[in-house]
């Protein structure tokens, strides 16, 4: 995958394999500009491969996948809509439910309800947008890719943008609801204690062309409690990761 | 508190245009400027008064020319603007025209327009309409273009259609600009259609004017600006609430944020 054209390209992944199980928690990290997002629009379907080819499930991809939700950093809600109503949202557009959508609406409401309370955010189904805070409108975008049951769960740095103790409380929140549904989930950040914290599976990647460097199991068990991060152990895998990220100190 | 503040709002402008049209009143007389360079407030009033009929009969004409041309605009606009903003080479067509005909003086269109479809009232209702579309375009063009392309990625990787993402995203989206833009050419449209009047009509306030400003009876002339003044105020009112009825979340984020 190049970004621009001719000389002035600017190869922004090379040669990149990546193998997730059904029902695994895998981490990407790297230094910014590494194309981590670039990776995770590839897998979606967004953007096509220049070369060589990516298959999903033994298919190969050439379009949009509909099995995918995903999340970014920044919540992306429709100021217009409720929370619920922002949840709904796929519904209104995957099949096959979007041809179901009006008839069974109700049923889908008290699913996306559900879905807000096991997020914490019973009571702010009705609220809109603007009156939630950031972490909440965070957990109302993350219910949003997660509504139509994807196959996979794609999150671009889905907590960059809060305070670090909102971010832990979304860690924990994200743990538990990957632990219930057991979900495939990709998520893509340069926080490495996130990564470490959520992921059965971290892959670190080097920048300019992206490839990857390394693949590290976290094999701490499961349930993890936040406690964690301040182990001996969990400090010595951050400082490995660390290591092989680089750059200037 | 509240209601404080609410009577400052309604209050104060009230206050200040009485006190304009006393300090106006009190120098006409005391200068004793004559009546045909600038009336004072009683005379225009007086003269709103005496020719209540012919001034209430041509406002009627004014007002629904207006609203005729300012509808056909709307929809019009709403149909170009959803279009300019579906498609770049669309934009890149479009756009560029109408730039050069909206910069086309509308005063310069009027003789053609009464050339084609006589004196009366469609060349009102047609200056108004080619007046006011153009911010209308322009401001449902600009919504649609600047939909956040994360959220489209959202929407695209669900398998949304390029129908879809217009229909959930850039229509409402767009909404706040649209009705931003129909308080602009309301004016606008009203401008266009006094402004088709006064340069050939049988018949509304322009035409009116025109015909006092003939015979010498300025009162008339500046009752009749009086008559201009208070309809655009209550045109501009009336699409500013509908824009707060419809789009009352773009304002609420705001004030919010």
């Amino acid at each position: 995958m190049a970004y621009g054209r001719g000389a002035a390209a600017v190869k922004a992944i090379e040669e990149v394999s990546l193998a997730i199980r059904q029902g695994e928690f895998i981490a990407v990290v790297g230094p910014s500009g590494c194309g981590k997002s670039s990776l995770m629009r590839l897998i979606s379907g967004l953007h096509p491969p220049l070369a060589g080819t990516l298959t999903v499930e033994g298919q190969r991809v050439s379009g949009p996948l509909k099995s995918v939700g995903m999340a970014f950093q920044n919540s992306n809600l429709l100021p217009w809509r409720r929370a619920i109503d922002n949840v709904l949202l796929p519904l209104e557009i995957v099949e096959p439910h979007r041809r179901t959508f009006r008839r069974n609406k109700e049923q889908y409401k008290s699913k996306a309800r559900a879905l807000l309370e096991s997020v914490g955010l019973a009571g702010f189904t009705e609220k809109y947008p603007w009156e939630l805070s950031g972490g909440m409108q965070q957990r109302t975008s993350i219910c949003r890719a997660l509504i139509h049951e994807p196959e996979i769960l794609m999150l671009d740095e889905p907590f960059g943008a809060l305070d670090a103790f909102t971010r832990e409380e979304l860690w924990c929140a994200l743990r538990d609801l990957q632990a219930e549904r057991r979900v495939t989930v990709m998520l893509v950040t340069h926080d490495l204690r996130e990564a470490v914290f959520l992921a059965d599976t971290v892959y670190v990647m080097s920048s300019r062309p992206g490839r990857i460097v390394r693949r590290r199991e976290v094999g701490i068990p499961r349930p993890r409690d936040l406690e964690v991060v301040y182990s001996q152990h969990f400090q010595d895998i951050v400082h490995e990761l660390r290591g092989l990220i680089g750059g200037r100190h | 508190m509240d209601r404080r503040e609410l009577l400052i709002r309604a209050a104060a402008p009230v206050a200040f245009t009485i006190a304009l049209f006393l300090v106006w009143e009190a120098i006409c007389r005391a200068l004793a400027v004559p009546l045909t360079i600038l009336p004072a407030p009683s005379d225009i009033f007086d003269a709103l008064w005496r020719y209540r009929a012919p001034i209430v009969d041509n406002s009627w004409v004014t007002l629904w020319t207006t609203l005729a041309g300012f509808l056909i605009a709307t929809a019009f606009g709403l149909v170009l603007g959803i279009a300019v903003g579906w498609h770049r080479a669309l934009y890149a067509g479009i756009y560029p025209v109408l730039v050069g005909f909206n910069s086309i003086p509308k005063v310069a269109v009027v003789p053609v327009l009464i050339l084609w479809f006589g004196l009366g009232e469609i060349p009102a209702v047609l200056t108004a309409f080619l007046i006011s579309f153009f911010p209308i375009v322009v401001n449902v063009a600009t919504g649609l273009a600047t939909t956040e392309p994360e959220l489209e990625d959202v929407l695209r990787a669900l398998g949304a259609s390029k129908l879809d993402i217009m229909r959930k995203v850039g229509i409402p989206r767009s909404l706040p600009y649209f009705f931003g833009s129909l308080k602009v050419a309301i004016t606008l449209a009203f401008v266009g259609a006094v402004v088709s009047e006064t340069v050939g009509a049988n018949k509304g306030i322009g035409k009116l004017m025109l015909d006092a400003q003939a015979a010498f009876q300025v009162p008339i002339v500046f009752a009749g600006l009086l008559v201009l003044a208070v309809l655009g105020i209550a045109l501009y009112a009336a699409t500013a609430m509908i824009e707060a009825r419809f789009t009352g979340w773009a304002f609420r984020g705001q004030a919010n944020r």
